[in-house]
């Protein structure tokens, strides 16, 4: 009772690497509050699935397998949950702000009317005091998420409506090993008796995932575009750059929404946070949007046509120039010195 | 093929681009007054997806639904200009401070007049980005939901098939109707204005909007009954009162800090040769490259 719970999206028999994120925060949330992490886990063949999360912390796995709840489709694995959380009560729910994160999370949270918080940035344990009524909660999550187009930090709590939720984004938390010996138990859910034959009403006919090619959290070195860069075509000086160094391409909002690269390259706020050994910043000015993503890079060099770009508050190498004089020449002098 | 009753959730909502300082109340909660409102990005695409449903199939309907102040009617004439047949704005006092979770409740409540076979929107708003509003309207009123909508492929009598956009590739599903869309900004842009309905429609206003107003423009909106805007308060809906508004509201705002830029020593560089192939050897020399 009262655990923190964690729903871990599955693909190929694989726990999605945001899900693991989420049992790290969820481990030294529930070690915190004295209690136990919980994972859920919904689909099809489902055998030895402990063994991915155990070493997370997981004291108690709940297990829904059936075939049709993989692929995943909204109503059974939203129906599973409510039921669970209404047997279980847990204090906490965490979820990935993912494509399925994001459209279970809203439908659980409506039918058990439980706050619930997206794509936060933060998630700690605190004290509320309400302002109106003086009265004090203890141990609350605090759900900490930028907001107003990245310009202000908001902390939301639920006082009062249980479970209180919570989605993150992929690479915002730090997934790490609590302990590669810790065994948890595992509990079989009653699928049948947890959802009804109306939940099966929406059929995948069609689905093509990619196993994702572009691999921006593990670089120690990103080249990133933006805007500035001008054009799609020109966008291949920053995959030259980024070629030539042994990096990874990323890219601001402003350069996917003009169509100069495809969208998983997005660094930022709504796209993925990145802490990479060095971020070399081409054409980008800095937007919070922007910069909320990278800037725990251990090294930044701004390449900017405006000495006064926000980027360059974050830059430890400020190049005042033109990004088509200057990517060449660094290509250029790194192939002379590496030599 | 029958005619289908279309909905399009719609929000104004302050255009996040262009914040300034002065943007929020000290209550945490948003001073859209200082911002330009705008027609959320994503529900155009929702729009344009309702719109190409009129157009494929003869006598369906599709009306704007919107919750807001009275200023908010201008995009329901926005959406009047692009095609929309009409709108509903939701407009009262009592739904001021509501969170996703309120919001959702009141426009379900809203739609239960409206018994339409589709309700379609955005898949989120620019100005709180959480996606939750779709799904919840879906779970109040007990129908199903398709989120991360690209592309309406197929219609018929009692299902319709959608593309969805993932983050590593698609799915194409069947959903039985009635049901709830969520638009992907990836989706078709909405279509421009047509000069044809701004003239038909540019006259077009909700009560609040009249308040004040001229013989003329009262006399006009009487002539021609298309041009009112309906509005609906709190008495127009079946609701419990304590689920609206901020008591209807799970969430609670317990502070908000603005965003300090943080300023660290920096080397500042032209784009001559010495300064580059300089720069290069320090970071070759220190290990960060090579």
């Amino acid at each position: 009772m009262n655990s923190v719970f964690v729903y871990c999206e599955i693909e190929d028999g694989i726990i999605a690497d945001v899900s693991l994120e989420l049992l790290t925060k969820g481990r030294k949330l529930a070690s915190r509050l004295g209690t136990d992490l919980e994972a859920v886990v919904l689909g099809s063949g489902l055998e030895g699935v402990e063994k991915q999360v155990y070493p997370y912390g997981v004291d108690v796995l709940w297990k829904g397998d059936d075939k049709r709840l993989a692929p995943y489709t909204t109503l059974p694995h939203a129906s599973i949950l409510v039921n669970l959380f209404r047997q279980e009560k847990p204090q906490i729910a965490l979820m990935g702000a993912s494509s399925i994160g994001r459209d279970l999370g809203p439908r659980v949270s409506s039918a058990l009317h439980s706050g619930l918080t997206a794509d936060c940035t933060s998630l700690e344990i605190g004290d509320h005091e309400d302002a109106k009524t003086g009265k004090v909660y203890h141990d609350l999550l605090y759900q900490i998420r930028p907001a107003f187009g990245g310009n202000i930090v908001a902390t939301i709590v639920n006082p009062e409506c249980r479970p209180q939720m919570a989605t993150v984004r992929e690479g915002v938390m730090k997934k790490e090993i609590f302990d590669a010996n810790h065994k948890g138990t595992v509990k079989n859910i009653d699928v049948d008796a947890f959802t009804s034959p109306e939940d099966f009403v929406i059929h995948v006919i069609e689905r093509q995932i990619e196993k994702s090619r572009i691999n921006l959290k593990g670089a120690s070195i990103i080249v990133a575009g933006g805007y500035g860069v001008g054009s799609k075509e020109n966008f291949q000086l920053i995959h030259d750059l980024a070629d030539v160094l042994g990096g990874e391409v990323g890219a601001s909002r402003a350069a996917v929404d003009a169509g100069f690269c495809e969208h998983e390259r997005q660094i930022g706020q709504t796209g993925t946070t990145v802490r990479p050994k060095l971020y070399i910043a081409c054409g980008i000015s800095g937007q919070i949007q922007h910069t909320a993503g990278m800037q725990e890079s251990s090294m930044v060099i701004a390449i900017n046509t405006d000495p006064n770009a926000p980027i360059n508050k974050f830059a430890d190498y400020v190049i005042t120039g033109d990004l088509n004089v200057v990517i060449p020449k660094m290509i250029q002098y790194y192939k002379k010195n590496s030599k | 093929m029958k005619k289908l009753k279309i909905v399009v959730l719609a929000k104004q909502v302050p255009d996040t681009r262009n914040v300034g300082k002065d943007a929020m109340k000290a209550d945490g909660t948003v001073n859209r007054a200082a911002l330009p409102a705008i027609f959320n990005p994503e529900d155009l695409n929702a729009l344009e997806q309702a719109l190409r449903l009129k157009d494929k199939i003869e006598g369906t309907t599709v009306h704007i639904l919107t919750m807001g102040p009275g200023r908010a009617a201008e995009i329901i004439r926005e959406a009047e200009y692009r095609g929309a047949d009409g709108g509903y704005l939701l407009s009262d006092r009592a739904f001021a401070g509501s969170d996703t979770l309120a919001t959702s409740y009141a426009l379900a409540c809203a739609l239960r007049n409206l018994n339409a076979d589709i309700i379609v929107c955005g898949r989120q708003a620019i100005d709180g980005d959480t996606a939750q509003v779709g799904p919840q309207v879906a779970e109040k009123l007990g129908l199903p939901q398709v989120t991360y909508v690209e592309e309406i492929t197929d219609v018929t009598e009692d299902k319709i098939t959608v593309k969805r956009r993932l983050e590593r590739g698609f799915e194409v599903v069947e959903c039985p109707v009635p049901c709830v869309l969520t638009v992907n900004g990836s989706a078709a842009p909405c279509r421009p204005r047509n000069a044809r309905f701004v003239t038909r429609y540019k006259y077009a206003r909700a009560a609040q909007e009249l308040q004040g107003a001229d013989e003329d423009s009262l006399k006009l909106i009487e002539e021609r009954p298309y041009l009112k805007i309906n509005e609906w308060s709190v008495n127009d809906i079946t609701c419990n009162p304590e689920d609206l508004g901020l008591s209807g509201s799970p969430t609670k705002v317990k502070n908000i800090e603005n965003v300090v830029f943080q300023a660290k020593e920096a080397k500042i560089l032209d784009s001559s040769d010495e300064a580059i192939d300089a720069m290069m050897k320090e970071l070759i020399v220190n290990h960060t490259i090579g």
